[in-house]
Order: C-alpha cells, then sequence, then structure tokens
C-alpha cells in the first residue's frame, strides 16, 4: 500500500480523465449485458411497427404510406424513449437504495459533470438503439423511405431526440422517489408517447385542435416531425428549423432542471 | 499550507426545515497520520461532519480543509486527497470485488498499467486474493466492509474517512479491520472514523472528540478523557435490601458515605423484569455504580457498614475503572436518540 501513486494530472486533463473513466465504467457495463440491453430497446419498437406498420396495411385498416409515416416516428421515439429511461430508472435507484453512484460522485470531477456523463451515455445508447431500427425498418416493412442527402439531418434529430429524453429522463430520475416512480411513469410515460406525433403527423391535426395543441408541448413532437421532414419531405410537416429550435430550448430547460435535480440529490 | 491533515473551524450545518443546527459549529484539527474518532449518539451530528468533509454536505458557515484544501471552495482538488468508507455498502453491483477497485482507480487517474497490479495487492492484503472475480452481490457483510476499505485506498490518499466501520460485523471481521486500520496508521495515512462503539474508539483512536447535539463536548487521548471524569474509579455493587427499606433510600444513603461523589442507578436487562408476585426477594434487589474520588478497596468496609445498618444484603461487588462509555454517558447523557 505504497502511498505513492504517481497522480500526474492536474486540472481539466484530470476532469476528462476522470468523466471518461466514468463513461467507460458504462459502456464495459452494457457491453456485458448486451442481449438485455438490445432486447429492451427493441423488442417495443419491433413490435409497433410490426403490428400499425405492417400487419393493419396488409389487412387494409391504413393507407399505403402509413408504414412511412409511421418508420419516422417510431425511431424518433426509440431514440427519446431509450435515453429517458436509461438514465431515469438507474438514478432513482441509486439515489434511493443502492447509493451505487456515490463512489462516482467522490471522483475528481465537478459534480454538474456527473450528471452531464450520464446524459451522455444514455445518448450513446439511444443512438444505437435508433439506428438498429432503419436495418430492423427495412426488414419489416420491406423498405425505408431515405436519401443520403438525408443523413447528416437525419443525424442531428436523433442526436437532438436523444439528448432531449436524457435530460428529460434526469429531470423525473433526480425529482422522483422510488416509491412514486411507478407512478409517475404511468402518468407521464403514457401521455409523452402518445402525444409525440410518433404515430400520426402533427401538422393533419388541424380538425382535432385541442390534441394539437397539447402535442405541440411535447419535445418528442419536433423530432418526429423533424426526422419524418426529413425522410418523406412529402408528407405535411413542421419546417426542419422550427424542429431544431424548438428541440434547442427544450434542451436547455430540461439540461437546466435536471443537472438542478442533481446536484440536489448529490449534495446535500 | 497547514501542517494538520483535517481541519475544521467553528462549522454550522442547517438544513432547512429543521429547528436545530445539524452542526452547531464544531472545530477540531486533526494531525498528519493520526486516527481521529468522532464519537456520539445517533444524530449527533457525526456524520453530517464527515459529509461536510468528505465533499457530500454543503457547510452552511465556518471552514473545513482536509490536506490543507478548503472543501467547500475546492472540492475537486480535495476529493483527489480523501477516501471514504461509508456506512453502508456502495459497492458497483454491476462489476467484480477487483472491477470495483480497477474502476475506482480509473476514476482517480491512477495510471492504467498500476490498476490492476495495485487491485491484486489490495484484494491479497485484505484477505479476497481468491474472490476477486466475485460479484459483489454474493460478497458477505465482512467481505463487502474490507472491499470497501480496499477501494478507498485504491487511490492512495492522503485522509481515509470511515462512517462507522464494524458496525454490524462479526468479531473476527471487526478485529481484521481495526488491524488495517493500525497498518494504515503505521503507513502514514490519516484516518478520522466516526463510532458509537466506546471499544472501537478506545481501540483505535489516538485521539476522541465526543460530539453530541451538533457541538464537540470533549476532546483528548482516550485515556486523559477517561482520567478527566467526575469520580476516576467505581464501585458497582447489587444490594438485596429490607422489606421496609427502598432502593431510593439505600441510593440516598450510600450517596452519604464519604469518598462516594456519585451514585447511578444501573439498569440492565433483567433488573427491572417485574418477578411474579411472592418472589418478592429479586423485586428488592437494586443495582447501582457508585464513582468515587479515592481507590475503590477503601470504601468497601464502609459500604458494608452502612448497608448492615439498613439490614441489607450485597450480592454483588465489584471495583471498576472507569471507561471511555463512563465518560461518554456522562457527558451525553442516558436518553435514548
Amino acid at each position: 500500500m505504497s502511498g505513492s501513486i504517481a497522480l500526474t494530472a492536474t486540472g481539466p486533463r484530470r476532469t476528462a480523465q476522470a468523466f471518461l473513466a466514468l463513461l467507460w465504467r458504462d459502456v464495459f457495463v452494457t457491453g456485458r449485458e448486451l442481449v438485455a440491453f438490445l432486447a429492451q430497446v427493441i423488442l417495443q419498437p419491433l413490435f409497433l411497427l410490426f403490428v400499425f406498420g405492417k400487419v393493419l396495411g396488409d389487412l387494409g385498416y391504413t393507407q399505403d404510406n402509413f408504414a412511412q409515416v409511421l418508420l419516422p416516428g417510431v425511431i424518433a421515439f426509440t431514440a427519446f424513449l431509450t435515453a429517458l429511461q436509461n438514465t431515469a430508472f438507474p438514478l432513482v435507484i441509486d439515489f434511493s437504495f443502492t447509493k451505487e453512484i456515490e463512489d462516482r460522485l467522490l471522483a475528481p470531477l465537478p459534480t454538474w459533470l456527473v450528471a452531464v456523463e450520464k446524459i451522455v451515455f444514455s445518448t450513446m445508447r439511444a443512438l444505437v438503439a435508433a439506428v438498429l431500427m432503419f436495418p430492423l425498418g427495412w426488414w419489416v416493412l420491406g423498405s425505408v423511405s431515405i436519401t443520403w442527402g438525408a443523413v447528416p439531418a437525419v443525424a442531428l434529430f436523433l442526436v437532438l431526440g436523444s439528448l432531449i429524453g436524457a435530460a428529460v429522463g434526469l429531470t423525473i430520475g433526480t425529482l422522483v422517489t422510488a416509491s412514486k416512480i411507478n407512478l409517475v411513469f404511468a402518468i407521464v410515460l403514457t401521455p409523452l408517447l402518445f402525444t409525440g406525433s410518433t404515430q400520426f403527423p402533427w401538422t393533419s391535426l388541424t380538425d382535432l385542435r385541442w390534441f394539437q395543441v397539447v402535442c405541440a408541448f411535447n419535445p418528442l413532437t419536433y423530432v418526429s416531425e423533424g426526422m419524418r421532414a426529413e425522410m418523406i419531405p412529402e408528407v405535411g410537416h413542421i419546417a426542419p428549423w422550427v424542429c431544431t429550435l424548438a428541440l434547442l430550448g427544450f434542451l436547455a430547460v430540461f439540461t437546466a432542471v435536471g443537472v438542478k435535480g442533481f446536484l440536489r440529490r448529490a449534495i446535500d | 499550507m497547514t501542517a494538520a491533515a483535517v481541519e475544521v473551524v467553528e462549522l454550522v450545518k442547517r438544513y432547512p426545515k429543521r429547528p436545530d443546527n445539524a452542526v452547531d459549529g464544531i472545530s477540531f484539527a486533526v494531525d498528519r497520520g493520526e486516527v481521529f474518532g468522532l464519537l456520539g449518539p445517533n444524530g449527533a451530528g457525526k456524520s453530517t461532519t464527515i459529509g461536510i468533509l468528505t465533499t457530500r454536505v454543503r457547510l452552511t458557515s465556518g471552514t473545513a480543509r482536509v490536506s490543507g484544501v478548503d472543501v467547500a471552495t475546492h472540492p475537486v482538488a480535495a476529493r483527489a486527497r480523501l477516501a471514504v468508507v461509508p456506512q453502508r455498502t456502495n459497492l458497483d453491483r454491476a462489476l467484480t470485488a477487483r472491477q470495483n477497485l480497477v474502476f475506482h482507480a480509473a476514476y482517480h487517474g491512477v495510471p492504467v498499467a498500476e490498476r490492476g497490479q495495485r487491485a491484486d495487492e489490495m484484494l491479497e492484503q485484505f484477505g479476497l486474493g481468491d474472490r476477486g472475480g466475485d460479484k459483489v452481490d454474493n460478497y458477505s457483510g465482512g467481505m463487502a466492509q474490507r472491499l470497501l476499505i480496499a477501494r478507498a485506498m485504491m487511490h492512495a490518499p492522503e485522509v481515509l474517512f470511515l462512517d462507522e466501520p464494524s458496525t454490524g460485523l462479526d468479531p473476527q471481521a471487526r478485529l481484521f479491520v481495526w488491524d488495517r486500520i493500525r497498518d494504515l496508521r503505521s503507513r502514514g495515512v490519516t484516518v478520522v472514523l466516526t463510532t458509537h462503539d466506546m471499544d472501537e474508539a478506545a481501540a483505535l483512536a489516538d485521539r476522541v472528540g465526543i460530539v453530541d447535539h451538533g457541538k464537540v463536548l470533549a476532546l483528548d487521548t482516550p485515556d486523559a478523557l477517561t482520567r478527566s471524569l467526575p469520580g476516576s474509579t467505581t464501585l458497582d455493587l447489587t444490594v438485596e435490601y429490607a422489606a421496609a427499606d427502598t432502593a431510593e433510600a439505600v441510593i440516598g444513603a450510600l450517596g452519604e458515605i464519604p469518598g462516594v461523589e456519585n451514585v447511578e442507578r444501573v439498569t440492565s436487562e433483567g433488573a427491572d423484569v417485574p418477578e411474579p408476585a411472592g418472589s418478592s426477594d429479586r423485586e428488592r434487589s437494586v443495582r447501582v455504580r457508585l464513582y468515587l474520588t479515592g481507590e475503590a478497596s477503601a470504601l468497601v468496609a464502609p459500604v458494608t457498614a452502612v448497608l448492615a445498618t439498613r439490614e441489607a444484603r450485597l450480592t454483588a461487588l465489584g471495583l471498576g475503572e472507569p471507561s471511555l462509555e463512563d465518560v461518554f454517558i456522562s457527558l451525553t447523557g442516558r436518553d435514548l436518540r
């Protein structure tokens, strides 16, 4: 137990080292439970896509292009929800029961960066899940409507959607106590999923004005609409620049609230 | 840079919506290489003080320094110099024991080449050499506690904080942990531990601070604290008093004896259990502790004489030096927390 370990790095370098070590820990653990991770993130969107995109279409209950309207929404939903759940659940458990996060809170880096690491890692997971939805969509639906030119913009919306999902997850995970997490997920998650314009284009809701207004308050709407604008521009959609602005606004608000909540839980 | 490993000056912590300060103006300093014990009842402010020193609790006012670093203004620098063994295990259950050590080292910037080797050394030293590959879920309480200390030492901290290090451990594990703490001191690591276990404080700590209601009530070596207690020796008696007498009257009479400074009724399991009607002998029994100014043996004859005049019978007698527990009780009282 020599007391002479060379901890040479100082300042920003040391902070970066600690941050990457936290990130590596999460990646390492995910790598070991890859099957569980894939099952968790892929099954739900896959079935959604299969039943609503394939089965209902084949049975003639939906119009021909509905599958291609649905796919961008489902990919947006996968990114957003994966990021949200992967941030919120572990935090609730960590802060309330296992306290496993304490060792990371005592790492030599500013506490808010531990929260940022959670957002970054959940975003990484969410992006993996979202990217997987493209080949799965192709497999289930037989085709995916996207051009190479649309890829950068699609990537931007997926990154923004994942980041916001993670920030919302950080907010929920630090504001909600373990005893209320089931309740909160029931009353927050379900409405969030069905008002996110994943299953319908937002602009087509003009005859259902109140619902359109409700949907406008859901960040997921702008991810879905942005994705749709890039992947099937012929369907009516919110302008991509509006989506981008709205998403940046949501990201700023939820990151601020989430990090504040995290600091409140991490430091008494 | 100050010479003290830990320095706390007029430290105050007030939680919102609480009437009293959890920490109410605590000051103390711990020398480098010292084992310092914070002793106090539950809720006395020990853990809050440790929480502030380890950057997990924000102080309300005062100063707290670890290795010369102000923990309030430079928490990140402080974290590099300190380590914490928490009261409750917080091991990373997604990882094996060895991975817990390696990742902790990574968080603290220990070079890649040294992490594994150091982890193996630690596992060996803490008697976990053959269990490094186990998930920590499968660890017993004693093993988890050893691993927590090993983890804390992975980044070679200057000051180690242990929050009730042996609570819930079996005697073997407790002795093992004590030995490791002594090891650490011999290597120059400063150790600050909280405990409400008097034996632990007496066995490990160079100096002890007794804390209650957020204040330091006494601070000295365990020896000096026990010497300072009024009544440096004690006499423990169990007395069966006459039917016409009462326990209070007996205690009063014993208190009158010259050389007796204080009489305390001792209640422990059995003493206060009401007996079935009829066995009145047992009911008329009282256990007391006399705190004396002089030699205990010199008081035996006067005590028996006083009891004889009251037709009371002495059924047990013990001579005692005061313990840290006596100091603790005399300072913090008997109220349950």
